[in-house]
């Protein structure tokens, strides 16, 4: 290991290239980690020394985002993505099959240090999956004969940069294009045209366009950009939310990849509205890979003119942008969340009101906008609002990427103008005997194939733009079992409905799954569901409940075939809690168990 | 004329900046809540104050009173969601109050008795939380933590010491204290620190007090906290 004084050294310099600034504390542990391996005790206390901030808070942002590590790691750390589509890919098998080659069990560091294997959830890439994070960098469509290859590279200690590029291929999997795919636009001709228009003018086209969000809550965006521009406070701040932590979502990795140029611009448009002179593009860890790249666009766009001082020669257009890495929080997406990790913090929601239109980063006046509805500026700026409000529907100006992935033969993004009826989206990427649709992800809704000819716009099925598809084959409780998990792995923690209610339909339905469950289980996961939806701090609690919700309406039997024909059922398993005396044992043979059959183990 | 709200049914007066729990307090009205203290600005992690405004539930210690507003509080709906949430504090925790120093004076317990929490319904989580008796003064028993965080603020913006803080996140978050060995008496909390004196439950214990007036004797033993809650900080 290094050796007691190598590490504080290392810390310093780093937290000197930061600029000693402990908002950047998130940033400055990711880079420190990336030297050291993990955050060992030692590194936390001199990263806070360098910092001159208390040891405690160091500790408490390392423990709370995935990819930072207080405990040692392998030198090769593989997350396999453990959504539900993924899993449908066949995942479990090819991570049990990982885990057997190199002699490692999952969650644990091999003795040597050489490897340690985990899950994670979606890092979007639904559409070539099974996929996996291999030191941060994505492994797509995984097969057996791919995990032969990464684990004989592994037992060789091949260098990650000496891999295959093909192992490493992302493809953008674009199949239908609309308004913005669609678009060739040349550097700089929609923030010309928006300079052109003033100030005023320009946000007078935006609340024509009747654009809304495309993160999720659908805020009709001039709304929130007029609110920030009027705020009290000299300085404005532009926040792109590229934490894309939705599972299911993968349409802003494909426009940060292609359009990355058009997202800047759209900041910039944002920016000359507002009167912003910061920008922060805010990209979750599983991105970060785009990192480089986004960089030069954004190296590109000042050497144009397009971003720095005077923009376009417009006097007092002042705006940059820095870019922020995530480490594996889906709350982070949050907006609130958002910004107290921008400032370096726990990604803990915050009180709201105030909002960040009036109080956001440090306090400042802030917009906050997804990557697709920032894309889209650039088209209301060329083309002007009225033209954007007159495509979609009355409530839903515009298009709206999906990204769909599960049982369809063409995964990958498609791009409709809002309206457009599930059962037309189906049959375009060639889904057949389809039982149900996730749209929007964990947090959305679940489709039965009664409801397929309903409409994606904000007053019919609203969503981010997740689509994962469900044929006949699947049982719907694995998928709201896989949702559960995935909640109660990501709840912040912060308030007392979502922290226990979470890790208690997780307990719920993994002893449904079992086949443990009775009636009375399914009261108390109804109960929980509902201080779930009422009494959670943000947005992340109250949507918890809606996979079990929606299936438990629409697929009770699923639910109902796993109970036993009992009313009570404990919840304690004496079985399970021997696993340990087992395994000290050495025994796993009928003897060693005690009631008939063994539980299910998987999962 | 003051602005007014109907707290179930009552007219409460505010002042612009008040907070529903605020104006319900200083009227007279008691809202049940665990992580806000008069000292300290709103918190709102324990959602044991909720309450229903316009048919949505609402976090009375942060929001702010407004002109008109009708709210439900004490209400069988609310109270049930409530008991709901202390049911989930005592299960993710090891609360064993019989053997319990701070039996009598929680906050936790006294709540529990307030809202006619009669069992615990959930499924015990069991958690391992170590004890941390090294200090000459001060005990912590971690397994009765419910987040309140009154500590991490006390000694943060209070003792300027920021003794405590939080980790980890989910189900496990948890405390931890300003050291790199993890012990408490490698950190610079006194005995008289606000933050070694704020824990609503029994969690921060001062060492040789301990059962100095008899259980059965104390604050919520003889008063229920709807009562006591009203007369602190006035
Ligand atoms: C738990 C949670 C996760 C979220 N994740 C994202 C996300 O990954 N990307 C995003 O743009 N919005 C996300 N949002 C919504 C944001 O809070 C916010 O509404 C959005 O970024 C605003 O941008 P828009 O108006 O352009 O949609 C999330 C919300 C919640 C409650
Ligand atoms: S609802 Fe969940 S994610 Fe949101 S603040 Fe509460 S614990 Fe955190
Ligand atoms: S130790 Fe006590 S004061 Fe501190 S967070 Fe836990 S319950 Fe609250
Ligand atoms: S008292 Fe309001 S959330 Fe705890």
């Amino acid at each position: 290991m290094i050796p007691e004084d190598v590490p504080a050294a290392l810390v310093r310099r780093i937290v000197g290239r930061h600029g000693g600034d402990a908002t950047r504390l998130l940033q400055i542990l990711i880079d420190v980690q990336d030297e050291t391996g993990w955050l060992a005790p030692g590194v936390i206390t001199a990263v806070a020394s360098a910092l001159s901030i208390p040891r405690s808070r160091v500790e408490g942002v390392a423990g709370f985002y995935q990819f930072l590590h207080k405990q040692p790691v392998g030198r090769f750390h593989l997350l396999f993505a453990d959504n539900i589509t993924e899993r449908m890919q066949g995942s479990v098998e090819l991570m049990a099959s990982l885990c057997s080659k190199l002699w490692v069990e999952p969650g644990r560091l091999s003795e040597d240090g050489l490897v340690s294997v985990g899950t994670t959830s979606c890092i979007g890439m639904g559409d070539q999956g099974p996929s996996l994070l291999v030191n941060g960098q994505p492994l797509t469509r995984l097969s057996h004969q791919r995990i032969n290859q990464v684990a004989e590279l592994i037992r060789r200690e091949v260098p990650l940069p000496g891999w295959p590029a093909e192992l490493f291929r992302v493809d953008d999997n674009i199949h239908r294009r609309d308004a913005l795919l669609s678009l060739d636009m040349a550097p700089g001709a929609a923030l010309r045209a928006a300079v052109a228009l003033g100030r005023d003018g320009w946000m007078e086209q935006m609340r024509a366009s009747n654009l809304r969000g495309r993160g999720g809550a659908g805020f009709t965006t001039a709304v929130k950009w007029m609110a920030c521009r009027d705020a009290p406070g000299a300085e404005k701040v532009v926040v792109c939310n590229a934490d894309e932590g939705e599972p299911g979502t993968f349409k802003d990795r494909v426009l940060l990849t292609r359009m990355a140029d058009m997202l800047f611009e759209g900041m910039t448009l944002a920016a000359w509205a507002v009167g912003a002179r910061r920008g922060f593009l805010y990209l979750r860890g599983e991105y970060r890979y785009l990192l480089a790249p986004l960089l030069e666009a954004i190296d590109l766009r000042r050497a144009e003119n397009l971003l720095g001082r005077g923009i376009l020669g417009a006097p007092g257009f002042d705006f940059d942008i820095e870019i922020h890495l995530g480490a594996g929080a889906y709350v982070c997406g949050e907006e609130t969340a958002l910004l107290e990790s921008l400032e370096g913090k726990r990604g803990t929601p915050r009180i709201r009101p105030p909002f960040p239109v009036s109080h956001g980063y440090l306090g400042r006046p802030t917009v906050v906008n997804n990557v697709e509805t920032l894309a889209k500026t650039c088209l209301i700026a060329l083309h002007g609002g009225e033209a954007f409000a007159a495509t979609g529907t009355a409530q839903s100006a515009g298009t709206k990427l999906l990204s769909i992935s599960g049982d369809c033969a063409q995964p990958g993004i498609y791009e409709y103008p809002f309206g457009v009826p599930i059962e037309r989206v189906l049959e375009d990427c060639g889904a057949s005997d389809i039982q149900a649709v996730q749209v929007g992800g964990a947090s959305g809704i679940t489709l039965a194939s009664y409801e397929f000819h309903r409409r994606i716009a904000f007053e019919d099925v609203p969503t981010a733009g997740a689509f994962m598809v469900f044929d006949s084959s699947r049982d719907l409780f694995d998928v709201a079992r896989n949702f559960v998990d995935f909640f109660a792995h990501e709840s912040c923690g912060f308030c007392t409905p979502c922290r226990v209610g979470t890790a208690l339909l997780k307990k719920a339905m993994k002893k449904l799954a079992e086949g443990r469950g009775a009636k009375t289980d399914l009261a108390d996961i109804e109960w929980i569901d509902r201080l779930l939806k009422n009494a959670s701090h943000c947005g992340l609690g109250s949507a918890a409940p809606n996979p079990v919700v929606d299936t438990l309406l629409k697929f009770r039997p699923a639910y109902e075939r796993r109970l036993q024909s009992l009313d009570f059922e404990p919840a304690f398993d004496l079985d399970a809690a021997l696993a340990a005396a087992r395994r000290a044992s050495g025994r796993d043979d009928p003897a060693a168990h005690i009631g008939a059959e063994e539980a299910d183990q998987k999962g | 004329m003051s602005k007014q709200f109907l707290f179930d049914g009552r007219p409460v007066a505010f002042e612009d900046g008040q907070t529903i729990l605020q104006a319900a307090r200083v009227a007279g009205h008691y809202i049940p809540h665990l992580c806000w203290h008069p000292d300290f600005p709103p918190h709102g992690s324990c959602k044991l104050c909720i309450v229903k405004v316009a048919g949505r539930h609402v976090s009375s210690c942060a929001m702010p009173a407004k002109e008109g507003m009708e709210v439900e509080s004490n209400t069988p709906e609310i109270n049930g969601e409530r008991r709901a949430l202390l049911q989930m504090l005592f299960v993710e925790g090891n609360h064993f109050c019989p053997s319990c120093e701070k039996s009598g004076n929680c906050q936790l317990q006294a709540l529990a008795y307030d809202l006619e929490m009669t069992g615990e319904r959930f499924a015990h989580f069991f958690p391992e939380r170590p004890v941390d008796a090294s200090h000459p003064d001060v005990l912590l028993d971690f397994n009765r933590c419910i987040f309140c965080e009154l500590c991490v603020r006390a000694s943060r913006d209070v003792d300027g010491k920021n003794v405590f803080a939080l980790t980890e996140r989910g189900i496990n978050k948890h405390l931890v204290v300003n050291a790199e060995s993890g012990r408490l008496a490698d950190t610079d909390l006194a005995a008289d620190d606000l933050a070694a004196n704020i824990c609503p439950v029994g969690v921060i214990l001062k060492k040789r007090v301990g059962f100095a007036k008899p259980i059965g004797e104390r604050t919520y033993d003889v008063k229920p906290i709807h009562l006591v809650a009203m007369e602190d900080g006035k």
